[in-house]
């Protein structure tokens, strides 16, 4: 029956091959530090499902969103271990991305022909920043507050373009529900779009060039 | 792969691979289900006597309109709900009122009462019910749900019994 039904799939959209060259593609010899990005991308997706499964109770306004986590953390079963897993994966994130970058570096896995795949995980270092960034500011309290306004007044200090880049970032010259918002917005919609893309691409790219042997002593 | 001599590191690789899945899985899993629908278990069903009015106000023939207010805490907010009703007096004692909760046994709207119809009219399906509560006309499954417990205070206050949700 299974066999069936796998095989029906198979012949349509080549489970076999996907399998092949995704999962058991050939690897050169390589170490736990070439885990890293799998576990980036664990993570990605596990802070996408609780992430989602925070939006359940979160609302995003200045009147209900520290009550609203405070429910989340007292009043919901497992409330606590969703929001838990989302407030240190987030951490442990930024870590594991940066730690992944530097091993990256450090085995000189950026050469040709993998540039654009650096050039891009580039782009999701940044984009994971933003993730941490725009995430801070949700729980609505003193801490993630100051934050963001702290955070929000450097970004206005860029030359000529500083105060339009603050009055953007806030949604006006002031943190308030609009600001709150529209962290909010980028947080959940915005930056993981662009992330989830940007993922796609790497992964690709990974998938069509294979992993970097580790250097040689000639190399 | 039948014996475990011959089982290869692919085949160890896989089957912790999916041992360590499946326990994730699981003890992420469960708990998100009883996240996502812990508030319909929560125990509500809060009981309280409601004071509804006198019954010497309530006159034999009219219906007596009254109406409260519950407020219930849902999460983080607190939500004010209405309900209300007619009590019917028949005779003079006060174990013969009949005590109709004003919810309209269709789809929930709130039915009034109108002299010139001689019936409860519900505003959203154009339901009639009788004075007491007996299906006339429209769309309603049975006839208005009563407040089965109620009682006579000292000074003549009529109370209902009333549990939540």
């Amino acid at each position: 029956m299974w066999k069936t039904v796998y095989n029906w799939l198979d012949e349509r959209i080549g489970l076999n091959d996907l399998y092949t060259n995704i999962l058991d593609r050939p690897e050169p010899k390589t170490s736990w530090w070439n885990t890293l990005g799998s576990a980036s991308m664990f993570l990605f997706i596990f802070q996408g499902l609780t992430g989602i499964f925070l939006t359940v109770y979160y609302t995003p306004s200045p009147d209900h969103a520290y009550d609203s986590i405070n429910y989340i953390m007292e009043g919901v079963a497992f409330g606590w271990l969703i929001r838990g897993i989302h407030h240190w994966g987030a951490t442990l994130m930024v870590i594991l991305v940066f730690i992944h970058m530097l091993r990256v570096f450090y085995t000189a896995s950026f050469k040709y022909p993998r540039e654009l795949t650096w050039l891009i995980g580039i782009g999701l270092f940044l984009t994971t920043l933003g993730m941490g960034f725009t995430g801070y500011l949700l729980p609505w309290n003193q801490k993630s507050f100051w934050a963001t306004t702290v955070g929000t007044q450097i970004a206005g200090t860029v030359p000529f373009l500083g105060e339009f880049i603050l009055k953007a970032l806030r949604g006006g010259p002031d943190l308030s529900a609009l600001t709150l918002q529209r962290f909010f917005s980028a947080h959940i919609w915005i930056i993981p779009a662009i992330l989830a893309a940007l993922i796609g691409i790497h992964l690709f790219l990974i998938i069509k060039h294979g992993e970097s042997h580790w250097p040689q002593k000639e190399d | 792969m039948s014996d475990s001599h011959e089982l290869s590191r692919r085949d160890f690789i896989k089957v912790t691979t999916g041992i360590v899945g499946g326990l994730i899985g699981t003890i992420i899993g469960l708990p998100s289900i009883f996240y996502l629908i812990d508030p319909a278990l929560q125990e509500g069903g809060k009981e309280a006597w409601i004071p509804i009015g006198k019954f010497e106000d309530m006159q034999v023939g009219i219906p007596y309109p009254f109406s409260f207010t519950r407020v219930q805490v849902n999460g983080w907010e607190r939500t004010a709900s209405s309900f209300g009703g007619y009590a019917i007096r028949k005779s003079d004692s006060p174990d013969e009122l009949l005590i109709l909760n004003s919810r309209c046994t269709h789809l929930a709207c709130t039915v009034n009462w109108s002299d010139e119809a001689k019936a409860y009219l519900c505003p959203c399906h154009d339901a009639k019910f009788g004075m007491e509560g007996e299906v006339l006309d429209g769309p309603p499954p049975r006839a208005l749900d009563i407040y089965e417990e109620h009682r006579i205070a000292e000074d003549g206050t009529i109370e209902i019994f009333f549990k939540e949700a």
